[in-house]
């Protein structure tokens, strides 16, 4: 996915003079032909992620469209104020490009993971958020972002599904029973976890904002499984809201919140977390059993 | 100042708010290339008030120049007013930035100077004021230092009038180096005047020391 990002940005930044890219200093050697090309719009303000943020914000209110990029935690949890004053209370917005998720440089350790920065995002208004679970989905993301102003957050993972699933809204992938939805790169875990099972598997790339419709009318009997890469229940209080007056059982599944003080893969941390599929399927059957 | 006393009877920040007005009306008279008629001009100069606290002298001299009505001033705070007690750029015609929590306007003013060179406009100028207690803040070091190392030409203003906790050691301009600087009278108008005309091909700091 990260190399998806760069040949699409970097396509971007060559067609569409309006666009520019800040970066702090993560992935700044990846981008080192096109900032040649485009000094002016190519910009590394070096290891500064308020100033990354600020930077935006500004390069916005001159009309243009800027892409920001670092680790998830780098990026959003420590710039969060930059990002709420900088962008939306400017009435301006941008492209902000994450990598590292929840868990993908376990053996980094906590520093480097952002498991929080969905639910940072859904304290703000008016953040889409693409999840995508396959390279193939992000260059149509970052294109769609590039032509209009409004504020975006594309997190991605090296966790990736086999097959994708491109465009937003609810896909339901597989009719059954109770409704489980995958929510990126989460999709073949789940699938896997319940292939026997009789349930329902829907699948989305963006989740903000959530598809509401697409999500009541997959629910096929009372209950729903939500299974996210990120904090366990980010997405809770919509489906809430989105089911509300529909008698319904639900569980969510994602990243606990106690710190894991252990490195490993991302595979041992899904373990930990309970989000490999053996862990997805003794969750989703004891919750089903009732 | 007569609009300002119509703004400033029962406001906050009271003396944060007359520290500003000398050198917020040398750049509204004198010095920015903007009117009420140019104020969403792509080339327009931008004036980024960062120091979003004690907005009364601010409000005033945009009153005076028009953006918008001297009655604005009456009812700052209230419910029905435009006129916070930080302002926001959404509500308030000429305001280019939404300020009031410290340490945003310096970087936004980066990203503005660095939008407006990447679009060509290279006769637009970028003017920024801070207090020089918000210089405690650590993002506007991010900004300092960048901006010096790329040799951007937008122009710092900072009003000293010592309301830093701790102070810095060797004074304002000893936090921004490789800056050009001046240290001006903050209320000798035609000092300010002289001061804020200079451009060099780097950033440039103006300390208005009260």
């Amino acid at each position: 996915m990260r190399d998806t990002f760069i040949a699409t940005t970097t396509a971007i930044l060559d067609e569409d003079p309006r666009t520019a890219l800040v970066l702090a200093d993560i992935s700044a050697g990846s981008f080192d032909g096109v900032q040649r090309r485009h000094p002016d719009r190519v910009l590394n303000v070096g290891i500064r992620e308020q100033l990354m943020a600020g930077v935006g914000g500004g390069l916005a209110l001159t009309g243009m469209r800027p892409f920001l990029h670092s680790y998830a935690p780098f990026l959003i949890d420590r710039a969060y104020e930059q990002i709420k004053l900088d962008f939306a209370h400017q009435d301006v917005g941008a492209v902000l490009v994450s990598i590292g998720a929840s868990y993908d440089a376990a053996a980094e350790g906590y520093t480097h993971q952002s498991t929080g920065d969905v639910a940072l995002l859904d304290t703000l208004d008016g953040w889409t958020v693409h999840v995508p679970g396959h390279p193939e989905e992000v260059a149509a993301i970052l294109r769609d972002a590039a032509r209009h102003d409004d504020r975006v957050y594309v997190r991605l993972s090296t966790q990736e599904n086999s097959r994708s699933h491109p465009g937003a809204g609810l896909h339901v992938l597989r009719q059954g029973g109770p409704l489980v939805v995958a929510v990126g790169p989460m999709l073949d875990p789940v699938l896997e976890a319940t292939r026997d099972l009789d349930v329902t598997v829907a699948y989305t790339g963006t989740p903000r904002p959530l598809d509401a419709a697409g999500l009541r009318s997959a629910m096929r009997t009372g209950e729903i499984v939500v299974v996210e890469p990120y904090a366990k229940g980010t997405s809770a209080h919509l489906v809430s809201e989105t089911l509300s007056g529909l008698p319904h059982r639900s569980l969510h599944l994602g990243v606990g919140r106690a710190e894991v003080r252990r490195y490993g893969s991302r595979h041992d941390h899904a373990r930990a977390h309970g989000l490999d599929p053996a862990g997805l399927r003794r969750s989703i059957e004891a919750f089903l059993r009732g | 100042m007569k609009l300002l006393s119509r703004v400033t009877a029962d406001v906050k920040h009271s003396p944060s708010a007359h520290s500003t007005l000398d050198v917020l009306w040398v750049l509204y008279d004198r010095v920015l290339r903007i009117t009420p008629e140019t104020a969403d001009d792509p080339g327009r100069d931008r004036f980024l008030l960062s120091k979003g606290h004690g907005p009364a002298a601010y409000y005033a001299v945009l009153a005076a120049k028009g953006f918008f009505p001297e009655e604005w001033l009456d009812d700052m705070g209230g419910w029905d007013s435009p006129l916070g007690h930080h302002p926001d750029r959404v509500l308030i015609p000429g305001v280019e930035i939404g300020t009031g929590s410290l340490g945003h306007g310096l970087g936004l003013a980066v990203g503005t100077a660095l939008g407006l060179r990447a679009q060509g406009y290279l006769d637009t100028r970028t003017f920024v004021l801070l207090g020089d207690a918000e210089l405690d803040e650590g993002s506007n070091h991010e900004a300092i230092a960048y901006a010096a190392a790329i040799r951007l030409p937008l122009t710092a203003i900072v009003i000293d009038n010592r309301s830093s906790t701790h102070g810095w050691p060797g004074g304002i301009p000893a936090r921004f180096p490789n800056w050009g600087v001046s240290v001006v009278n903050g209320r000798d108008r035609d000092e300010i005047e002289r001061s804020l005309r200079i451009v060099e091909d780097r950033p440039r700091l103006v300390v208005a020391a009260l």
